[in-house]
């Protein structure tokens, strides 16, 4: 039988509707969903019966809580200044150009979006990112591409 | 120095702590705590002077007095896991080698000050760490329930922000809102998540409570120095020729560290990472690692000649101005008055002498902000803008 409960009702099982649950349903709709649409917020606001504004107020404060539209991949480059002085530029360039987005965008087969973050605690192996919750460090532009080319070979 | 010797060197400090990565029996531990009074807990925690690891420095002892202290029968005992001062990693370490510590640490505090919830707030960018804590957290509830203390533990995420490692902002997270600091008091030993009295510690913290029970106060205050026992687990990075997590005496001199990790071209050490102080190289033999000197959450950035302090403040104040949460004017505005004015300065837009009236602004900033996010950033670039002066315009 198909499953037909929404990514919100899934989480609201999982977790409950009391207000100290509002981080993790979203964070849940995000791991499902990647971010988080208008449809989604209106749907958690109604269950949490909530404005639908109150909950973007809370979502948009999380960085990791995206409420504009990414792709199954997230990548964030650490941009903080250990993996900076370790070559987190190279990186960059590499990506984009093998990706052919800049930083911001999401690939048009929405596969990956490319973002950069703030110190994500691997800064003696940099320069470092995360794949959506996965930590790739000591990276050189050859390495990362060969990361993106294992999820690119995902289906 | 060679780096045969300095290796050789290197082991020698880490020895004389070798506590927190140290394999320890965590259940018997408990065991011993609950065997006392809880009062007794909280002497011993006094008495080996161990004060918090996460940055700020407060006695825990003292901590866990004023919790148990307050009125109610619900309380709360949180490990602050959020970790995210820049150049910081030494809590993950903690986390995936030694979870038992921490937990079996908070399960103390829980009969010291009588809490029966506890919760670790993991950072988002931790997420890959979720599962085997949660799993962690439900097999030391058990053992809670078969050793007859009335606690559990459960794990909470948060979601990519710097402020909500500050303990009110974390509360305001956990109960479903923006992460924006509280006023306090109230402090959180009387009011804290969900208004029940919380303790709120450090990861490493929580872990050195846990070896103070098993090994006694005064093995833990027989290292460091007067104002700050004990040892402190580092996070070196940068231009460093041994990067990673190192567990050390307090009290050491930058002169010391220097020769442990350095490159040999040690212009700079920023101390307790974007929010700390950075130290040049001629004040490196005066300047202790502790309370008394230059106190640090543990994060150790090196730079060498090769590095401009400019990009380096500039970086720093990016940071900032991205994790600032806007609550507060001072700290809103001022970040990116800084930012500005630094790029002014650097374009030729501004004199050099327009630094002074940024210094001044950064002294407002710690006076007039609410919390220690806009308090602290004076740090960074006051020390950075008096020592590398010159480096800002060119
Ligand atoms: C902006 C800001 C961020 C903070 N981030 C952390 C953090 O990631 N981890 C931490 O333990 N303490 C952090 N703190 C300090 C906490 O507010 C609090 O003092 C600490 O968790 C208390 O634990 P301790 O006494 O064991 O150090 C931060 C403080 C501020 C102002
Ligand atoms: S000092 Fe900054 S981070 Fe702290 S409450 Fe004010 S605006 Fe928010
Ligand atoms: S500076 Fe990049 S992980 Fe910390």
């Amino acid at each position: 039988m198909m499953n037909l409960d929404s990514t919100v009702t899934v989480a609201v099982k999982k977790f409950g509707a009391e207000r100290e649950q509002l981080l993790p349903v979203l964070q849940y709709v995000v791991s499902k969903e990647k971010w988080l649409s208008e449809d989604t917020l209106a749907e958690v606001a109604r269950v949490f019966d909530m404005s639908a504004a109150e909950v973007y107020g809370v979502a948009s404060f999380y960085s990791f809580l995206d409420t504009e539209a990414r792709g199954e991949y997230v990548i964030r480059v650490c941009r903080t200044i250990s993996c900076d002085m370790s070559g987190k530029e190279a990186i960059m360039e590499a990506l984009q150009k093998t990706l052919r987005i800049s930083v911001g965008e999401t690939s048009s087969d929405r596969k990956f979006t490319l973002l950069e973050t703030n110190c994500i605690g691997w800064c003696a192996e940099g320069p470092a990112m995360l794949v959506n919750d996965e930590a790739y460090t000591n990276l050189t532009p050859e390495k990362v591409v060969e990361v993106l080319q294992g999820y690119m070979n995902r289906t | 120095m060679k780096s045969g010797d300095k290796s050789k060197r290197l082991k020698e400090f880490e020895e004389k702590v070798n506590l927190i990565f140290r394999e320890t029996d965590c259940v018997e531990v408990l065991k011993k705590a609950l065997r006392g009074d809880p009062r007794a807990i909280i002497k011993e925690i006094i008495d080996s002077g161990l004060r918090g690891r996460g940055g700020a420095g407060f006695p825990t002892g003292i901590k866990w007095k004023g919790a148990a202290e307050a009125a109610g029968g619900n309380k709360c005992v949180i490990c602050n896991a959020d970790e995210g001062e820049p150049g910081t990693f030494k809590d993950r370490r903690i986390l995936d080698e030694q979870p038992d510590k921490v937990i079996a640490g908070m399960g103390i505090c829980a009969r010291a000050i009588g809490a029966t919830e506890g919760y670790i707030y993991l950072r988002g960018e931790y997420t890959f760490l979720f599962s085997k804590l949660s799993a962690k957290c439900e097999a030391w509830n058990a053992i809670f329930k078969e050793k007859g203390l009335n606690f559990r533990t459960s794990v909470r995420s948060g979601s990519g922000a710097y402020v909500c490692g500050e303990e009110t902002a974390l509360f305001e997270s956990m109960e479903g809102n923006r992460g924006e600091p509280r006023n306090k008091p109230p402090f959180p030993v009387t009011i804290g998540y969900s208004n029940l009295p919380t303790v709120i510690n450090n990861v490493e913290t929580l872990a050195y409570t846990t070896m103070i029970i098993s090994d006694g106060p005064e093995s833990f205050k027989s290292i460091g120095t007067k104002d700050s026992m004990g040892g402190k687990v580092f996070s070196v990075s940068g231009d460093a020729s041994v990067k990673g997590v190192f567990e050390l005496p307090l009290g050491m001199t930058l002169q010391e560290f220097v020769d442990l990790f350095g490159d040999s071209d040690t212009k700079a050490v920023q101390v307790g990472g974007s929010s700390g102080t950075c130290v040049p190289r001629k004040n490196f033999a005066d300047t202790i690692i502790g309370f008394e000197g230059v106190p640090t959450g543990g994060s150790m950035m090196l730079f060498n000649s090769s590095r401009s302090m400019y990009h380096v403040l500039k970086n720093y104040l990016e940071f900032f101005e991205e994790e600032s949460c806007g609550q507060c004017t001072p700290c809103r505005v001022g970040c990116q008055q800084l930012l500005k004015g630094i790029e002014a300065i650097r374009s030729g837009e501004r004199p050099l002498s327009y630094l002074e009236r940024l210094r001044d602004l950064a002294r407002v900033m710690s006076i007039a902000s609410k919390c220690g996010l806009g308090q602290s950033l004076a740090n960074p670039f006051n020390s950075i803008t008096q020592h590398f002066r010159e480096e800002i315009c060119y």
